[in-house]
């Protein structure tokens, strides 16, 4: 039973740690919790779907499937953060600053809100896929323990929900006006990371096979398996043996996130600043 | 305008001599099979500086996911199913390998000289 218990709670770890990040990046933003819950539910429809199909999906595209489907969620979601991050940058000190005159920004907020729902929905589909196969195997598998393991499992799913909690609460502690830049960092960073991932199945299915040399080996120091290494591969996208064509994909995200919420994040709120002085 | 088609260009051409470069290696393919949690055979050989297809059967009832960080491989396979992964040249050493569902039942290391 603890054996599926950690198995369960460590795939469950990186959609707990984003859903939570996502629910802290979005208070106060209108709609937000609908999109959220409507996010993870479509996630857990999609895992059981993914773990259903697991078989047809893997021989698909002459068996690159699976890796093509999961490089393409990766960068779903790599995409809905970075246009998060980019409208947040030039709403979010509206937001901050005064909630009842950004009306307009609040309307265009819902489809932020909504690009965060994807990535929700995307993370909760790409672990829970491997929980639900795991699951299934423990059922078809049958035998006197496979109540007790199944058990085990949801125990694993409990414990994932208890970072997601952990992850907010300890977000919402933070005050929001710094909330703001921790979030934004956050997100891009979360961001690069799920690119360097993409890179990787990219490189699994032998579409990429350029700069395929491990770029450094830290695993004697901290190994992206233990439970700190894996909070830290979804966080800031750690990797103990990464290639050097994941390293340049990390960076080469990050730069373009950088520049884009720079460049709309100063330019915005000029206007803004004047229609406030002439409003008094 | 200008500048932009150069970079297209450049990395037409990068992705061009990567796609070469991968055609002219013929890839060394090893065999393995997945029976009750165990791999066989558990330590295969391979080829150094060559690139590697791992073909993986799950005769187990049950799915297991082919996963290694020294390789780089992550791969969900049904029960009763076949998949092949990919990997890169190696240089020699010994490449450790599991089913991330039964980890501990299934340790192989792939040996590369």
């Amino acid at each position: 039973m603890l054996g599926a218990l950690i198995i369960v709670f460590r795939e469950v770890i990186e959609a707990g740690l984003i859903v939570g990040i996502v629910l802290a990046v979005t208070r106060g933003l209108p709609r937000s919790r609908l999109a959220i819950v409507a996010g993870v539910l479509a996630g857990v429809v999609g895992a059981a779907l993914v773990a259903a199909f697991a078989g047809a999906i893997g021989e698909a595209l002459e068996g690159i499937g699976q890796e093509v489907f999961n490089a393409t969620i990766l960068l779903i979601a790599v995409v809905m953060l970075t246009w998060h991050n980019v409208w947040m940058a030039s709403h979010g000190r509206e937001l901050a600053a005064d909630v009842k005159r950004v009306g307009e920004a609040v309307r265009s907020g819902s489809q932020s809100v909504f690009a965060l729902g994807v990535v929700c929905a995307v993370a909760v589909m790409r672990e829970g896929s491997e929980v639900a196969l795991f699951m299934y195997g423990l059922v078809a598998a049958g035998g006197s323990t496979a109540s007790e393991l199944v058990i085990g499992s949801l125990l694993g799913v409990v414990a994932g929900v208890g970072v997601t909690a952990v992850t907010y609460l300890g977000l919402a502690a933070i005050p929001q006006r710094r909330l703001f830049a921790v979030t934004t960092g956050l997100i891009s960073l979360l961001a690069a990371g799920l690119a360097a991932q993409a890179a990787l199945f990219l490189e699994q299915a032998g579409i990429l096979t350029m700069l395929s040399q491990t770029a450094w080996n830290t695993s004697w120091l901290l190994s992206d398996t233990s439970l700190i290494g894996r909070v830290l591969h979804t966080l800031i996208g750690y990797s103990d043996q990464p290639s050097v064509l994941q390293v340049v994909v990390y960076a080469a995200t990050l730069a373009v996130i950088v520049v884009l919420t720079r460049t709309v994040g100063s330019r915005r709120p000029a206007p803004v600043t004047a229609q406030r002085a002439a409003a008094e | 305008m200008r500048v932009i088609a150069a970079a297209g260009l450049g990395l037409a051409i990068a992705l061009g001599i990567g796609a070469s470069l991968a055609a002219a290696d013929e890839p060394a393919t090893i065999g393995l099979t997945l029976k009750d949690h165990k791999f066989a055979p558990a330590e295969p050989t391979a080829p150094a500086d060559k690139p590697i297809v791992i073909e993986v059967s799950n005769l187990d009832s049950t799915p297991s996911e082919f996963e290694s960080k020294a390789l780089r491989v992550e791969k969900v396979i049904p029960a009763g199913g076949k998949a092949s992964v990919k990997v890169r040249p190696l240089k020699a050493g010994r490449y450790r390998f599991y089913d991330d569902y039964h980890e501990d039942t299934t340790e192989g290391f792939l040996v590369v000289k």
